[in-house]
């Protein structure tokens, strides 16, 4: 009863502390709403806009049919016609087209006359990702061509016996947006909640209060519960609210159970907790707090399988990130949203969750007062 | 007579024109505030500093010392009026000022990664000391400030005194035509502040600089030449130290106890009486400042005591406390408040805090060395010592918040690092720099510390009404404790530290960073509860106010450098050139190895002093 | 001069020796990127290889059997021959694969036959973009083999229309490649505006600033000895970077050092600029932090083309990219590396640069006050 009294004292406090100071005011608000919208619309591999020039030596009808059909793809900007060799070089070094659709001048003719002919695509590197899925995106365009030069009767031929019938599953579309948007709940939160949490013990030990808590009848696990409950619980809101934008805003699917999706956060959130009370409990001042978040924040994001896959890790950096919360539960998460995951199909992603926090949280108890100044 | 003027030392106006180094006339300064009315940091100041002199500035806390100095250096610019220093402006010659002035801000700018040798040669550097005259430079300022052995060492590494004496040394590198000091001698030792000052006169003397600084020591204000006070961004008054104390002639006198009483009894009793203007117990005596030279109103208020009035020599602090207006309810302390009276149990001579050879260890650096002390029930114990010393590490041991390297503690029988929370549960904790929760208000700093140690519904209620008429916070209610004025946050830090009522309260440099008002009063309130029978440990580095402690240790460097009570601790330097020594001379001796300390330990310490002493 | 000289030795000494001896400097300004470097490295990769994919094929026939085979030799590809169709589809769910590939049981027949023998992909289409290289990779592999087949003249004419692709400056589309230069624009800009803006408003905190400012210092020697030293301490960090990209990574290096010095220099200048002025404003090591972080580090990384293409982003951000100097460094670093000195490329992007440069140290410049008040 006693220690009840105390928790809820100490975790009133916290409360009234987090939403009186502006600067903790504006680390729950500011921040995680410019990195939802950047996140959700600079973070995309989802291809528009690329530039490509046509160098078009044929200028004929059929050249014409095909450029159409790229132009109509709307995935690509045309930034100009070429006249020669020379200035297609330029163009693509110059950064001016990204792609560029070279067409000889015996294309009308050879195709009448049922010769093969090639069309010639010259894609800038420096951004590979671009220029792979450029590339295979104006393959499928060339592939449709084919079929209307046949139905057409242009050319008189068999169609290919070999035909590819490609599907996908979850993301029809393949929009990357939803692959990154709906992960951006969890990672958001976390931003919030290891600044949160590993200030909140550094700020204390700064302004001399936190020696207060020791010498108050506290017992460990009472400050643990009380300096873990606001974390968790604005965590918590933040994530269900960039949830919510996920599905409303950017249109992203939910069809996975609600209550999946709370108890998946809230595995997280406290493991993550954790991670930043250690961080605090290690750190003397509000300035190492910080570092040592960002210093895990870094690693812990880029390695979490949100912007690139897991799966093209080396080995030996795939095992070391089995330790990484975030990975866990951006997997979590996109199986709620994209695949429709109740709670019993996530369950493999939350033990490690619970068995990271089980660590975390008991070492960072133990610090707050084992921490020698 | 606040605002007289004494000006008998100076000489005609033109005359002191003509020497002035440094003059202001008519300056005022606010500061903007989001959202109020402006804040009058100076206001109407108007003054002269002359060469070859040193000039005090004295104020407490928030005065305007520091915005005064702050123009003078070229920082801020003033809001009307205007300074002038070497017959430049301080707003549109600042550059020029700058390359001959020396300034020491309050935090000495230091880089703390820098070496001694390598902050002199920055300086030298930056003030454009030519090459040749710096061998010279260096070696005089080296010897000047006994810094000459450490020249490789950094500067964050340098003890409290010793880095304010480089500091000093970084202001003096190119010999300054003026000199500014912005409390120069804040939290260091009685021997580095008593250095300090001899390097200043010796600059003064040998190269007939002017100085200008300013002070909250208000003994250091005796060794200026001429003193400014200021308070609330007025000038109060000014004069040479001898005009301040002429006036107070007759109205100080010592107030001797007999036998059986403690002086602190009478200190409690006298403070606040009508016509006193100021109480403090010094040498085991207790100095009263009094209204007018009539001693009648003192004798009417001893009425009861066995106490022998005695005429005293008044001085500058005397004089201070009787200019500065003094504010209404001040000193209500302890006055018909009898709630925790008598209420303690067990008898004085049981042993609460009791420390057998306790040391602690950072690495390879000792920062407590072989410590044992013990203090008894309703006792005031001290832990003396300049900045560290070892003083906040030793609390820490025995609050529990640092483990002991080696040794014994026990703190009303326990262990706090391993008992639990529950033994923990009649403490009363102040951290160092009055550690609350800025962005509290009073009333929930009070009620969240009230709920921690288990008050709740009525009783809470009862407590922080309590501690709002004790403590006169009721008009900071619902204001963030941050932007409490310095006296009020420590009233509230200890109100929220005695909430609860506890047996032992412990107390880490609680009169730092206040002014001598917030000082006097809070030892008021510390006597009343330990005559109510609570146990008080305490740390400062103010020596003097040792006399309020029943016993103290002195610690320098980790070790113990004496343990006793008061009179002990004075008697240890009693010599025939010194028959009345303070509690400074007491650790300038101790700390410098001329007196044995041996001696202590012994208990041989048998006369008149000892006997008026704590050993009743 | 003299004066001057003197003045610029002291201070420049004073900032030499705090970061040599300051070890969360050096963590900043050496380890950091190190650790970046090494993280995205290795572990940014967009490129897969060994994807774990299902086939389903009950054919037995010789041209199932050959076309099967072109998969397992294919690096990107790990294979799982299962029986059924169920089976596959329960892999895909559990992960354990990203994509079926299914032969129908008459598909040799089907091709012998002359006439549609389909070839089926299901991809999780979760990871859109690790879903569309799988689509590629795929296509290859069956166009690839149907070529051979018409080459060795068991199947009719190929299409009428075929696409040879070549991609310049990264033949082998390497993500790395475009990675690490891109990171390099992040380390300078940590270095640049974080560091800065932390040493700064640590002497503020620490008091420092105010003896200085009550030296004979101007505001040029100020200035001057806040960028000298980090400067270098940036270039430092960026030849390190480029040694380690090269060397530990394989990345090419295609440009002349000339121009990489020449340019970095002016996103450096850009940067501290920028640090700067944040600096003269912000005296509170926390904020200026969170600031630097806000407006500084995020831009850099989510503005500047770094990882995701900035001509795919809404109009509103590709405007308000063209404020943030990371975004003409990482081009000009992209090219420097991987195309090497196109001049159409490295002038206009360096020349905002150096306007960059000029205006945020000018508005440092003006910032900058002798005075403890605005």
């Amino acid at each position: 009863m006693q220690a009840l009294r105390r928790i809820l004292a100490l975790v009133i406090k916290e409360f009234v502390t987090i939403l009186k100071d502006p600067k903790s005011r504006f680390v729950i608000i500011g921040p995680p709403i410019i990195q939802f919208f950047v996140f959700g619309y600079a973070a995309t591999y989802d291809l528009e806009n690329v530039r490509y020039a046509v160098f078009d030596e044929s200028r004929s009808v059929l050249s014409r049919q095909l450029l159409s059909k790229v132009e109509g793809a709307g995935m690509f900007r045309l930034s100009g016609y070429l006249d020669d060799d020379k200035q297609l070089t330029e163009s693509i070094n110059s950064e001016e087209a990204r792609l560029v659709i070279h067409i000889g001048p015996e294309f009308e003719k050879k195709l009448r006359s049922s010769q093969p002919v090639e069309v010639q695509v010259i894609a800038d590197g420096r951004n590979p990702n671009v220029a792979l899925i450029a590339l295979g995106y104006f393959g499928t365009i060339v592939e449709q061509f084919n079929r209307e030069l046949m139905q057409q009767g242009v050319v008189q031929r068999d169609g290919p016996a070999l035909q590819l019938v490609e599907r996908s599953w979850f993301n029809g579309n393949l929009r990357s947006r939803w692959f990154i948007v709906s992960a951006l709940g969890g990672i958001i939160s976390m931003v919030v909640v290891i600044i949160l949490t590993s200030l909140s013990v550094s700020r204390e030990r700064e302004f001399g209060t936190f020696d207060q808590l020791l010498v108050a009848p506290f017992t460990p696990l009472e400050i643990l519960i009380g300096k873990s409950l606001p974390g968790i619980v604005f965590g918590m809101l933040d994530a269900l609210i960039f949830s919510a934008g996920a599905v409303y805003w950017f249109s992203v699917p939910f069809r996975g159970t609600v209550t999946a999706l709370v108890v998946a956060l809230l595995c997280f959130l406290i493991t993550i907790v954790g991670v930043g009370l250690l961080v605090s409990s290690l750190s003397m001042t509000m300035q190492q707090g910080l570092l040592g978040s960002f210093l895990f924040i870094m690693p812990a994001v880029t390695l979490s399988g949100l912007a690139t896959p897991i799966e093209n890790m080396p080995l030996w950096l795939q095992r070391a990130d089995l330790i990484n919360p975030v990975q866990y539960i951006i997997i979590a998460l996109r199986n709620i949203f994209l695949e429709g995951a109740d709670l019993s199909m996530t369950w493999p992603y939350l033990w490690p969750l619970l068995l990271i926090a089980s660590v975390t949280l008991p070492l960072s108890a133990w610090l707050f007062r084992h921490r020698a100044v | 007579m606040t605002d007289a003027q004494i000006n008998d030392d100076q000489g005609t106006k033109a005359d002191a024109q003509e020497q002035a180094i440094l003059s202001a006339e008519c300056v005022c300064k606010e500061f903007a505030v989001k959202g109020k009315p402006p804040v009058q940091a100076l206001q109407d100041i108007s003054l002269h500093a002359l060469k070859g002199r040193v000039t005090g500035l004295v104020g407490a806390d928030g005065a305007g010392k520091t915005t005064l100095i702050r123009i003078a250096a070229g920082l801020l610019v003033p809001t009307s009026g205007r300074v002038t220093l070497l017959g430049l402006d301080s707003v549109a010659d600042s550059l020029e000022i700058q390359s001959r002035i020396g300034y020491m801000p309050q935090k000495f700018g230091l880089y703390q990664d820098l070496t001694v040798i390598e902050n002199m040669e920055l300086y030298a550097d930056l003030q454009g000391v030519p090459g040749a005259e710096r061998a010279h430079r260096y070696d005089r300022l080296l010897s000047m400030t006994d810094l000459a052995k450490y020249t490789k060492r950094r500067a964050g590494a340098l003890s409290g005194g010793m880095k304010q004496k480089l500091g000093l040394a970084c202001a003096l590198i190119k010999s300054p035509e003026l000199l500014l000091l912005d409390e120069p001698t804040v939290g260091v030792d009685p021997i580095s502040r008593r250095e300090l000052w001899k390097i200043v006169y010796e600059l003064v003397e040998q190269d007939n600089i002017g100085v200008f600084v300013s002070t909250a020591y208000l003994d250091e204000a005796e060794r200026c030449s001429y003193v400014l006070v200021l308070h609330q961004g007025k000038l109060l008054a000014e004069g040479n130290p001898e005009s301040f104390t002429g006036r107070m002639k007759d109205r100080v006198s010592l107030v001797v106890p007999a036998q059986a009483d403690r002086p602190r009894h009478i200190y409690t009793r006298l403070v606040g009486s009508r016509g006193i203007v100021d109480a403090t117990i010094r040498s085991g005596r207790v100095r009263v400042v009094r209204e007018d030279t009539s001693e009648t109103q003192l004798a009417a208020a001893l009425d009861g005591m066995h106490a022998k009035i005695e005429p005293a020599e008044p001085n500058f602090e005397d004089a201070f406390m009787a200019l500065i207006p003094q504010t209404e309810g001040h000193f209500q302390v302890g006055r018909g408040e009898g709630e925790g009276a008598g209420k303690m149990q067990g008898s004085n001579d049981d042993i609460v805090v009791n420390t057998r050879e306790l040391c602690k260890l950072f690495g390879d650096f000792q920062a407590v060395k072989k410590l044992s002390f013990s203090v008894n029930r309703g006792e005031i114990f001290g832990l003396l010592g300049p900045n560290g010393a070892g003083k906040s590490t030793t609390f820490r041991m025995l609050c529990g918040l640092l483990p002991a390297t080696s040794g014994e503690i026990s703190v009303a029988g326990h262990n706090l690092l391993r008992s639990g929370a529950k033994a923990r549960a009649r403490l009363g904790y102040m951290a160092q720099q009055f550690s609350l929760y800025g962005q509290l208000s009073t009333l929930e700093n009070l009620s969240f510390f009230g709920k921690v140690y288990g008050l709740s519904g009525k009783r809470l209620k009862q407590r922080i009404n309590w501690a709002f008429d004790e403590f006169g916070l009721g008009q900071w209610r619902d204001k963030a404790a941050f932007a409490l004025p310095g006296g009020y946050k420590q009233r509230l830090a200890m109100a929220a530290a005695l909430l609860h009522e506890p047996d032992i309260l412990f107390l880490d440099e609680p009169t730092s960073g206040v002014d001598p008002f917030a000082r006097r009063e809070f030892w008021l309130r510390i006597n009343s509860f330990a005559e109510q029978g609570v146990t008080v440990v305490v740390t400062t580095h103010f020596m003097e106010e040792a006399e309020y402690c029943d016993r103290m240790l002195i610690m320098s460097q980790g070790e113990t450098l004496a343990m006793g009570t008061p009179a002990e601790i004075r008697d240890l330097v009693r010599s025939p050139q010194n028959p009345r020594p303070t509690m400074d001379d007491a650790f300038i001796g101790l700390a410098e190895g001329t007196v044995d300390k041996t001696s202590i330990a012994a208990g041989t310490a048998g006369n008149e002093e000892m006997a008026q002493g704590d050993l009743s | 001069m003299i004066l001057f000289l003197m003045r610029m030795r002291g201070i420049l000494k004073k900032e030499a020796l705090q970061i040599l001896r300051d070890p969360s400097s050096i963590a900043l300004a050496l380890v950091m990127p190190l650790l970046l470097l090494f993280i995205f490295g290795y572990g940014v990769n967009l490129d897969a290889e060994h994807v774990p994919i299902a086939i389903v094929s009950d054919d037995r026939g010789e041209m199932a059997q050959d076309l099967i085979a072109r998969f397992e030799l294919s690096p990107h590809f790990e294979l799982y021959q299962v029986k059924s169709e169920l089976e596959a589809e329960s892999l895909i769910l559990s992960r354990d694969v990203d994509a079926i590939v299914r032969l129908q049981d008459d598909f040799s027949s089907q091709l012998l036959r002359g006439t549609q023998a389909p070839v089926q992909l299901i991809v999780n289409g979760i990871d859109a973009n690790r879903a569309r290289l799988i689509q590629g990779y795929v296509r290859n592999i069956v166009n690839n083999w149907s070529r051979m087949r018409q080459e060795r003249g068991e199947a009719g004419a190929g299409p009428p229309v075929s696409v040879s692709q070549r991609i310049w400056f990264n033949e082998g589309a390497e993500s790395r490649n475009f990675m690490i230069p891109g990171l390099i624009t992040l380390i300078m800009t940590l270095i640049g505006i974080l560091l800065t803006a932390l040493v700064i408003a640590r002497e503020w905190e620490r008091g420092t600033m105010e003896a200085m400012l009550v030296t004979p210092l101007r505001r040029v020697d100020i200035l001057l000895g806040k960028i000298i030293p980090y400067y270098i301490l940036g270039m430092l960090g960026m030849g390190m970077s480029v040694v380690v990209a090269v060397t530990v990574f394989q990345v090419p290096f295609r440009g002349s050092i000339t121009a990489l010095l020449l340019l970095s220099s002016l996103f450096m200048l850009a940067s501290l600029g920028f640090g700067l002025l944040l600096s003269a404003a912000i005296r509170i090591q926390f904020v200026a932090a969170q600031i630097s972080i806000v407006a500084g580090f995020l831009p850099a990384f989510f503005l500047s083309g770094l990882i995701f293409d900035l001509d795919s982003t809404p109009p509103v951000i590709q405007i308000v990219s063209h404020i943030v100097p990371a975004k003409y460094f990482v081009t000009i670093s992209h090219t420097l590396f991987m195309a090497g000195d196109i001049w159409s490329v490295l002038l206009p992007n360096g020349l905002v640069l150096a306007a960059m440069a000029v205006i945020f140290l000018g508005l440092a410049y003006r910032k900058i006050s002798k005075r403890l008040e605005g």
